[in-house]
């Protein structure tokens, strides 16, 4: 079964989209890195040899960030916002909605489940 | 969508001006400015700018963490003191 960078183990899939199952790399990443290590893209995951695997493991290694330290990344770039005290930093802080978008409807993704309150236009109806 | 590459970032002319000025002579002291939409640029480095909220004159210092950043995302517009009814569970939750 083959292991590349820490815990990701996709066997039966086309090498093309077990790529993707490691945090970092999308459809657009897998294609140039099997391109780079020259290995058909449609071949099974399982089908590669050790010394292919060890190509898409250097190619990696190299140049694309990839699970923790891209978590990491991310973490400190939110981090950075928060510290300089900036308006994107603050929305994050309370998370909410960081790009502009609306909050009185939707924006259920940042603010999680809704919350219900009592004496608010609307909960009556939603009651009967 | 984001601004040309081509014509570069937006610098306020005259506060551009202000500060290479501050720079020549060494000195620092805080610019009230206007401009929220000038971006920040190395040179602002160290300056304490007053940016106006709509309301007043917000005191800006600026990181070099800032950089590339816009003068208006430091002061902010709205004030939110939370929601009527709702006691504050942890205190600085909603910093006024």
């Amino acid at each position: 079964m083959p292991r590349i960078s820490g815990v990701d183990i996709p066997p039966d899939k086309k090498i093309k989209i077990s790529l993707r199952y490691i945090f970092g790399v999308g459809p657009s990443n897998a294609m140039s890195i099997l391109k780079e290590a020259g290995i058909d893209p449609e071949r099974r995951a399982k089908e590669l040899s050790e010394d292919e695997l060890a190509k898409i493991i250097g190619i990696l290694d190299r140049g694309i960030l990839v699970e923790g330290a891209l978590r990491r990344a991310i973490g400190q770039n939110i981090t950075r916002l928060r510290d300089i005290g900036s308006y994107r930093g603050a929305r994050h802080r309370r998370s909410l909605p960081v790009r502009g978008q609306r909050t009185r409807s939707n924006a259920r993704t940042r603010k999680g489940p809704r919350k219900t309150v009592a004496g608010k236009k609307g909960v009556k109806e939603l009651g009967k | 969508m984001s601004r040309s590459a081509k014509k570069g970032p937006f610098v306020d002319e005259k506060l551009y001006l202000k500060v290479s000025k501050l720079n020549e002579n060494r000195a620092k002291q805080p610019i009230k400015t206007w401009a929220r939409a000038c971006t920040i640029i190395p040179e602002f480095v160290g300056h304490t700018f007053e940016v106006h909220n709509g309301n007043k004159f917000l005191r800006v210092f600026v990181q070099e963490d800032m950089v590339g950043h816009k003068l208006g995302e430091f002061s902010p517009t709205r004030v939110f003191r939370g929601h009527s009814g709702k006691k504050p569970t942890t205190p600085g939750a909603a910093p006024a």
